[in-house]
């Protein structure tokens, strides 16, 4: 009887998920432009090494993943630890503001941001004015500088969304931890890293899980803020899966093989992040 | 050495909250300016708020990318809500080790990425085009299908169905009730806080979602709001006032539906990591 519930959603993640799944696999070992595809073995796998796209591709996703996500993951929690404070004024105030970020689709904030970060932008009229600057920095047009923006702006998008589940994580533990540890002399730094970390792992393990498997599959903000430019600097992988599918003469069987590359990454990055929070669960 | 901690907390709190808000406060301040002052770089409101709005109507097709997202989203919420609590409901109330191992089975699907099954999603709905037009590539219908049911949603509602008293199910067949009939009269309406957070988060993924109808819509008149609002970004010479009023209208229906609802949505986002 149960089975009647569950069947209509059992059919449908079958025929929209792990169907395509199996012939994503399948066009994975053929080429050809359009619908004329021919089984080709492994070559597409072969393509990949030789591909500077693809290499550029994975390498700045790489980038993204590895520096954006630690520094929204230590801002979230200094934030819910900050907003925590029971003595604290204007708590609400603070805790909306730096969660409002959230309410914006991610191609309204990147169109915003690539205004706010050109050359003759705000930003750069801003740091002019208080003198920090001389000249304008290039922030979409310089390799460096651009990635450096794809950064800033998934960190402003994402942290506040972040630091909701610290915060309420955190009021979550009994505040008589702290008091005794007050009274055996702990430091706040140390009941930080003594008592707040080890509490809060569930919640890092988890934060860090959804924003590794979301930074993998980054794509609204490289289109819409450099458009994976300039160059290549900042396409990221499902760029690359788009431009090879429907940008470029149409490669599904290659773009396929690309695609699997990021299955291949998420489940690996999942399951090192399993084994890295440990034994508990 | 107190108080110089209080002061940076609040320096650093500050600085945080600036940022958060100055995007908004820049897209807000310019829809009521023009073109020439939003490049200089004027950072005080402008009379020209409904000459903007005036150019956006007349320029762009913002009404019918309106209508269109609004059916996909309310489509796609009512459906993802039906279909994702049914489910919920039935692998937690009625628990085998069958539906346990298909639960775990479906909970894969979380981690597979969008752009791994895009293409054959498009080929999928291409394969379709001939014969059934009416769900073929650039239908609406396309846009909607694949994005229903999500492995998340069934989980939010399985987690949710936990808290759920068994003994009204019992009531609920005393009364001859049957299984459906209890889901529908009973189960529903007393889970309407989780209904709630469950709509909103479908709602925004929806209307926000930009992807999938970039590659399956592809006629103008179909755009969605995130397609337009791309488009109208990525255009050689922008007018800066106009798409700033383009960009708020686009992001008022989602801000609105967070505001009024905002411990729902809080509740909904703390839902989907219990247990």
């Amino acid at each position: 009887m149960g089975w009647l519930f569950t069947i209509i959603a059992i059919l449908a993640i079958c025929l929209f998920y792990f169907y395509p799944m199996i012939q994503a696999f399948i066009l994975s070992f053929q080429s050809g432009a359009g619908a004329n595809l021919t089984y080709t073995g492994f070559d597409n796998y072969a393509r990949l090494f030789n591909d500077p796209s693809f290499i550029a591709a994975i390498t700045n996703t790489f980038t993204f993943l590895i520096v954006q996500v630690p520094i929204m993951i230590v801002l979230a929690m200094v934030f819910s630890v900050l907003l925590n404070d029971a003595t604290l004024k204007f708590k609400g105030f603070f805790r909306t503001a730096i969660f409002l970020p959230c309410v914006t689709s991610l191609v309204a904030y990147s169109v915003i941001f690539k205004y706010l970060f050109a050359t003759d932008g705000m930003v750069n009229k801003f740091l002019m004015n208080l003198h920090l600057l001389q000249e304008p920095i290039q922030w979409l047009t310089d390799p460096f500088w651009a990635k450096v923006t794809i950064i800033m702006a998934i960190t402003w998008r994402w942290t506040g969304y972040n630091m909701i589940f610290y915060l309420s994580a955190l009021q979550n533990i009994d505040r008589s931890i702290y008091e005794s540890a007050k009274m055996d002399g702990a430091s706040s730094i140390q009941q930080f890293f003594k008592i707040t970390v080890p509490l809060l792992k569930p919640i890092i393990l988890f934060t860090s899980i959804t924003s590794t498997i979301g930074t993998l599959q980054i794509f609204d903000e490289v289109m819409n803020i450099t458009q994976g430019g300039p160059g290549n600097a900042t396409l990221s992988i499902s760029q690359y899966i788009y431009n090879l599918s429907f940008k470029y003469t149409p490669d599904f069987g290659y773009a396929a093989t690309v695609s699997y590359v990021v299955v291949i990454l998420i489940v690996v990055l999942s399951i090192i992040q399993f084994k890295v929070a440990g034994d508990d669960k | 050495m107190k108080k110089i901690k209080r002061i940076a907390t609040y320096c650093f709190l500050s600085v945080a909250a600036i940022v958060s808000i100055f995007p908004f406060l820049w897209m807000l301040v310019s829809m009521t300016n023009k073109s020439v002052d939003v490049t200089q770089g004027k950072l005080l409101p402008g009379t020209h708020l409904f000459a903007n709005i005036k150019e956006l109507f007349a320029t762009v097709d913002m009404v019918p990318a309106f209508v269109n997202s609004t059916i996909i989203a309310v489509i796609t919420t009512v459906l993802t809500l039906l279909i994702a609590s049914l489910a919920g409901y039935g692998f937690e109330m009625y628990r085998s080790r069958g539906k346990d191992i298909a639960f775990t089975i479906l909970l894969v699907s979380m981690m597979i990425p969008f752009a791994a099954i895009m293409i054959p999603l498009y080929r999928l709905f291409g394969g379709v085009s001939d014969t059934m037009p009416w769900i073929g590539i650039d239908t609406l219908a396309a846009a909607i299908l694949p994005t229903v049911t999500t492995a998340f949603f069934i989980f939010f509602f399985r987690q949710n169905t936990k808290m759920f008293q068994k003994e009204l199910i019992e009531a609920g067949r005393i009364d001859g009730l049957s299984e459906l009939g209890i889901f529908f009269r009973i189960y529903v309406p007393t889970m309407k806080t989780t209904y709630a957070a469950a709509a909103i988060i479908a709602f925004m993924n929806s209307w926000n979602n930009y992807l999938w109808p970039l590659v399956i819509l592809q006629s103008p008149e179909k755009r969605t709001i995130p397609l337009l609002i791309s488009n109208l970004g990525s255009s050689y010479a922008p007018d800066y006032g106009v798409i700033m009023t383009a960009i708020v209208i686009a992001t008022l229906p989602t801000a609105i539906v967070f505001f009024i609802m905002q411990k729902h949505f809080v509740a909904g986002m703390m839902g989907s990591v219990k247990g």
